[in-house]
């Protein structure tokens, strides 16, 4: 009986017994997705790395230099300038930002009538192309004729050149670069504050705490790995900006506005020097990698996960 | 433990506990009164200032050429010069760069929404060989920079005739997206397993599970993904800017980025360019707006 009953076993076809494997289906679910990391994402990484050690233009690859092009960056003030602004842009959008949405999620959370209303006006500058963004705030910022120096002239100040001025430039685009987050990371943050079980407050208030230590000894740490998340997604989404500065300035006026991925883009696609444009990359890959490490090491100081 | 301790109190002491509540709900009672003022104050100031904007390039798209450069400025439109739409629309193509931002939006949503709840029911539902390295693997991708592999890719569509095309702009999608696979393999799993354990029972192999139980009970995770990443496509500009030269080939904030650039001082002309890009966003999102705020949301739950 045995024997009959492998025989039988045998008997079903390798196709047959593949349409019952869980292994041929799993693969069968993930092929197309193997493809697509090996095609769109794990090859190109290594490819870049690659290119990253060579000189050369589209059509050809002319010579292998090593690290030369890690050298070259060291020694190009003009990548030097790039991380200098996009460091500064980083440093002085990301707190203000998540500070000012922080209150704002807080009074979104008060029981208020509305707020349907309220969070689509927040969220439509998130929506929003950068290219328009960028548009409608150029015009704001023209020194003469913009609507920006028209108030603070009646206002009796005289407004700056703006993004006319090399000192003005980026704090301009970072007001409105703070402007445009200020929606997407407030919703972030309502959704964590919905999540504070209301009997934490209530065992608060009924130990005698005010507001102020209400939000200290419960939001603040309750409301940490949200705080964590946005931290994380601000830092990275502004190491990688390039559509403001591409739209407003060019990367102008003197270099001001000139941000990483600026310049990434303008030696790939404006000199045609990819090899050295690829280890901009990959120093750009690299210190963004660093710092969500660091952030990730630094979180077990504040973030609270335990409920 | 507030609910417990709150119990216990009415319980154990009711005669202190009603001569000192109405003091504390007059206080409470107030202090929430400032609160609500102070939050609608901040939250009315705001709004202001997410409007303005908006208000400013309508407005300017709809005044002369000498009322735009008046000091100080005329802050309503009127008479609106609706004529300035007709120019723009005469002058550039934008119905061409519309419909080139629309085909891309779609093309590039459909295929994100398949590939990745595909794969996504594979890691979700499906036990194989190597599945949680791989799934590990594709979450690590997430972490990648887009410019790292931008000009490898460049190289790549060069070799086989793409540049110049919308091929590079909406075929990748149809190979997974991490994100797309990380959100709608969450979803899946929380639907029963005894719904798909029912389902083999009557004969259904893995393919009907997927396409007749998961993805039928899966429309508001399928619809935040959809709407993520229409806007992600229809706000793109780099793609486009890498990869299409021919005007006919642009997309709506490729051709105002160059439109922009030839009329730099015709700024009413500019801020109709720009209205008339954000318009059509903006009516999906006044549709969509709970599909948009859930998706977000899910978003930033990947950190």
């Amino acid at each position: 009986m045995p024997v009959a009953g492998r025989r039988a076993y045998e008997r079903v076809s390798l196709w047959e017994r593949l349409k019952r494997s869980e292994h041929a289906y799993g693969f069968a679910f993930v092929a197309p997705l193997i493809f697509g990391l090996l095609v769109f994402t794990y090859g190109p990484v290594l490819a870049a790395l690659g290119l990253s050690f060579v000189e050369g233009d589209y059509i050809s690859i002319s010579r292998w230099v090593g690290l030369g092009n890690y050298g070259r960056a060291f020694r190009d003030e003009l990548f030097w300038r790039s991380l200098v602004n996009t460091t500064y842009y980083v440093i002085g959008t990301v707190p203000v930002g998540m500070a000012l949405s922080l209150a704002l999620a807080i009074a979104m959370n008060q029981e208020l009538r509305g707020i349907v209303f309220y969070r689509a006006i927040f969220f439509l500058p998130t929506i929003t192309s950068a290219v328009a963004i960028s548009l409608m705030w150029a015009w704001m910022y023209n020194p003469e004729f913009g609507v920006i120096n028209s108030i603070l002239k009646m206002l009796g100040i005289k407004g700056p050149m703006w993004l006319a001025s090399p000192r003005w430039a980026l704090p301009a685009i970072m007001i409105m670069s703070v402007w445009r987050g200020l929606g997407y990371n407030m919703l972030l943050f309502l959704a964590g504050l919905q999540g504070i079980p209301k009997e934490f407050y209530e065992a608060a208030e009924i130990d005698g705490a005010g507001a102020w230590r209400k939000f200290l000894h419960v939001t603040f740490p309750l409301l940490s790995p949200t705080t964590f998340m946005i931290a994380i997604l601000s830092v990275i989404g502004g190491f990688q900006v390039f559509e403001y500065s591409y739209v407003m300035t060019r990367g102008g006026p003197l270099y001001s506005t000139l941000t990483v991925v600026l310049l990434i883009y303008q030696r790939a696609f404006e000199t045609f020097e990819m090899g050295y444009a690829s280890a901009l990359a990959y120093i750009l890959f690299f210190i963004i990698l660093v710092l969500t490490l660091i952030q990730f090491r630094g979180q077990s100081r504040w973030v609270h996960y335990e409920l | 433990m507030g609910a417990l301790r709150a119990v216990d109190g009415a319980s154990v002491q009711p005669s202190r506990r009603a001569t000192a509540r109405p003091y504390r709900s007059l206080r409470k009672a107030i202090t929430s009164i400032i609160a609500k003022v102070i939050a609608y104050l901040l939250i009315s100031i705001t709004a202001i200032t997410m409007i303005f904007p908006f208000y400013w390039m309508v407005s300017s798209s709809l005044k002369t050429e000498v009322e735009i450069f008046l000091v100080p400025p005329k802050w309503l439109p009127i008479p609106p010069q609706w004529n300035n739409y007709v120019y723009v629309f005469q002058q550039v193509n934008f119905g061409r760069y519309t419909y080139n931002s629309l085909k891309l939006g779609v093309l590039w949503t459909l295929g994100v929404i398949l590939s990745s709840s595909w794969a996504a029911y594979g890691f979700a539902r499906v036990r194989f060989w190597g599945r949680d390295t791989l799934f590990i693997i594709t979450l690590a991708a997430m972490m990648i920079p887009g410019q790292v592999t931008m000009i490898p890719m460049f190289l790549l569509m060069n070799k086989i005739g793409w540049v110049n095309t919308h091929y590079p702009l909406w075929v990748p999608a149809w190979f997974g997206s991490a994100f797309g696979i990380f959100l709608m393999r969450q979803y899946f799993l929380t639907i029963p397993q005894e719904l798909c354990d029912s389902a083999k029972i009557d004969g259904c192999t893995h393919f009907g599970i997927f396409w007749r139980i998961m993805m039928p009970l899966s429309k508001p995770a399928l619809a935040s993904l959809a709407l993520l990443s229409f806007m992600g496509s229809w706000n793109n500009l780099l793609g486009p800017v890498i990869y299409l030269y021919d005007e006919s080939l642009f997309t709506l904030p490729l051709g105002l980025t160059r439109f922009s650039g030839m009329y730099v001082t015709y700024w009413a002309y500019t801020m109709a360019g720009a209205t008339i890009t954000v318009i059509p966003i903006l009516i999906v999102f006044i549709f969509t707006q709970q599909y948009f705020v859930r998706g977000v949301v899910l978003s930033g739950l990947k950190g």
